[in-house]
C-alpha cells in the first residue's frame, strides 16, 4: 500500500468509528484529542486499526504513537 | 401499613411493535411475531423458529462509547425506558434531582461473550475484544448500561430469575418502595434474541418445529402444541409510591396490589403444580383482593406439554371453577423470557385500558387440563379492573403479579 493510500484509509476508518469529522484530522494533531479517546476507546483504537491493517500496536510503542504522523509512519513500516 | 405502589409509566420494545400503540393494535388484531430463520437453520438448529425484534439504531442519539458498551437487549430496555420515562412526565433534570432506582431482569449475554471468545481464540490476544465486550457480557448488562446512560442513583440491581425475571424485578422493586427504601424504581426485563443465547435451549429439544406455519408455531394450552418459540426485547414500567405520584401529578395508571412467590424445589426444567399453586395463593392473599375481582389472568403458559399442563392446573387449583378468561400472550410473541414477567404486565395493562382481551391465538384444541380454563381464541371485547400475571422459569422459581385499574 503507498503511503498516500495509507493515510487516507487511517483517516477514513477513524473519523468513521470514533464520528468525528475527516477533516480535523492532520498529521501533527493528537490521536487522543482529535478523536476524543478515552483508556477504553484507546483499546477500540488498536483493534480496530489490527483489524483494518493487520497491525497490533503493541502497549510498549503506543506511548510513542502521539500524532497522526507518528501512527502513519509506524503502520508504514509494517504493512 | 405499607406504602402503596402505582405504575406511571410503561414503554415497550418487542416483536408485536416499537411502541404501546403498536403493541396495542397487534394485540387487539391477534397478530403474531414469528418468523422463521434461515441463519438458524445454517447453524444447525433442530428449529429455526424465533420472533423477529429490529435491533435499533442509536447512532446521533447516544454517544459512540454509549453504544459500545451496549449489546441488543440494552438497547432494546433504552428504547423502552425512554417510552416508560416519557409516559411517567419523568425528564432527566428529575432523575438529577433524585435518587431513583433500577431493578431489571435479565439472565444472559451470550452473543458478545461468544464473540470476545471467537476473538481471544482467533488472535490469541485479549485486547482486540475491544473495550465494549467486558461491559456487553456480564449479566448486569442492562443495569449498569441504563444506570449510567440515564445518571441513577437509587439502586441498581439485576434480577436473574430465569423466565420469571421480570416479575421478580417488578415485584421487588415494588417491596422497596412498599416498605419506603425508595420512592421510584424503573423496572423492566430484557432478552437478547440473537441464535447463540438460545443454541443450547434448542439442544434440548425445548422448541417447537412447526417451521412450514410459524405463526402457528406458539400454541399454548393447546392439545397439539409441540414447544415454545423463543422471542425478545424489552419493556419497562416506571413504578413508585402513591403519594409521591400524586404530588408530582404524575398520571397513575394502576396499582400492583400483590407480588407473589415460591420455589418449586424440585426438577431443574420440569415445573410441577404445587409450587406455582403457592406464588399465586401468595399474591392473592397479600394483595387483599377478593379472587372474584380478578377478571383476568395472564398465564405463563409456554407452549411446552408439561409446563402448560401443570400452569392449567395450578390455576384450577386456586380458582375452580369460577369463568375467568385466562390467555397466554406467548401465542403472539413466543417466549420474551427474560422479559416476559414484565413485558406481560405491559399486554395485560394494554388490554385492561382498552376493553379487550387478546385471543390466545392458535388455541384450536384443549387437552384434559386446557379445558377446565375458559381460554378464548378469539378476541374478548370486556371490561375488567383487576388481572393477574404468571411468570415461571427453570430452576423452579415462580412469581405472580396482581395489578389493579386506576382511572
Amino acid at each position: 500500500m503507498e503511503k498516500q493510500e495509507l493515510i487516507e484509509k487511517v483517516n477514513s476508518v477513524l473519523a468513521e468509528e470514533f464520528e468525528v469529522e475527516e477533516s480535523i484530522i492532520t498529521p501533527e494533531a493528537n490521536i487522543k484529542t482529535t478523536l476524543q479517546l478515552d483508556s477504553l476507546s484507546l483499546v477500540d483504537m488498536v483493534a480496530l486499526i489490527e483489524s483494518e491493517f493487520g497491525v497490533k500496536i503493541l502497549p510498549a510503542d503506543l506511548a510513542k504513537v502521539q500524532t497522526f504522523e507518528a501512527l502513519y509512519d509506524y503502520l508504514a513500516e509494517r504493512v | 401499613m405499607m406504602r402503596r405502589v402505582v405504575i406511571t409509566g410503561m414503554g415497550i420494545w418487542s416483536c408485536l411493535g416499537k411502541s404501546l400503540d403498536e403493541v396495542r393494535d397487534s394485540l387487539y388484531n391477534g397478530k403474531s411475531g414469528i418468523i422463521l430463520d434461515p441463519v438458524r437453520k445454517e447453524m444447525g438448529f433442530r428449529s429455526g423458529l424465533t420472533a423477529k425484534v429490529d435491533i435499533p439504531d442509536l447512532k446521533g442519539i447516544l454517544t459512540r462509547s454509549q453504544r459500545a458498551y451496549m449489546p441488543e437487549q440494552a438497547k432494546y430496555a433504552y428504547c423502552a425506558t425512554v417510552e416508560a420515562l416519557r409516559n411517567a412526565g419523568i425528564d432527566q433534570d428529575y432523575l438529577d434531582k433524585h435518587d431513583v432506582g433500577l431493578m431489571y431482569g435479565n439472565d444472559s449475554a451470550v452473543d458478545p461473550a461468544v464473540r470476545a471468545v471467537d476473538t481471544i481464540r482467533e488472535k490469541h490476544d485479549t485486547t482486540l475484544c475491544g473495550s465494549g465486550a467486558i461491559f456487553q457480557s456480564m449479566n448486569s448488562t442492562v443495569t449498569m448500561n441504563l444506570g449510567t446512560i440515564f445518571r441513577l442513583r437509587g439502586i441498581n440491581l439485576t434480577v436473574s430469575g430465569a423466565c420469571a425475571s421480570g416479575a421478580h424485578a417488578i415485584g421487588l422493586g415494588a417491596l422497596l418502595i412498599q416498605t419506603g427504601l425508595q420512592d421510584m424504581v424503573v423496572c423492566g426485563g430484557a432478552q437478547e434474541v440473537n441464535p447463540f443465547s438460545v443454541g443450547s435451549f434448542d439442544g434440548i429439544s425445548a422448541f417447537s418445529i412447526r417451521e412450514d406455519a410459524p405463526e402457528k408455531a406458539s400454541r399454548p394450552f393447546d392439545r397439539d402444541r409441540d414447544g415454545l418459540v423463543p422471542g425478545g426485547g424489552a419493556a419497562t414500567v416506571i413504578i413508585e409510591e402513591y403519594e409521591h405520584a400524586v404530588k408530582r401529578g404524575a398520571p397513575i395508571i394502576a396499582e400492583i396490589l400483590g407480588y407473589g412467590f415460591s420455589a418449586n424445589g424440585d426438577h431443574i426444567s420440569s415445573p410441577n403444580v404445587e409450587g406455582p399453586s403457592k406464588s399465586l395463593r401468595m399474591a392473592i392473599e397479600r394483595s387483599g383482593v377478593n379472587i372474584d375481582e380478578i377478571g383476568y389472568i395472564n398465564a405463563h403458559a409456554t407452549s411446552t406439554h408439561v409446563g402448560d399442563t401443570n400452569e392449567a392446573k395450578a390455576i384450577y387449583n386456586v380458582f375452580g371453577d369460577r369463568r375467568i378468561e385466562v390467555t397466554s400472550t406467548k401465542s403472539q410473541t413466543g417466549h420474551e423470557m427474560w422479559m416476559a414477567g414484565a413485558s406481560e404486565i405491559i399486554y395485560s395493562m394494554l388490554m385492561m385500558k382498552n376493553d379487550f382481551i387478546a385471543a390466545n391465538i392458535n388455541f384450536e384444541n384443549p387437552d384434559e387440563d386446557s379445558a377446565k380454563l375458559l381460554i378464548p381464541n378469539r378476541r374478548i371485547e370486556k371490561h375488567f379492573d383487576t388481572f393477574l400475571s404468571n411468570s415461571f422459569g427453570f430452576g423452579g422459581t415462580n412469581a405472580t403479579l396482581i395489578v389493579r385499574n386506576i382511572k
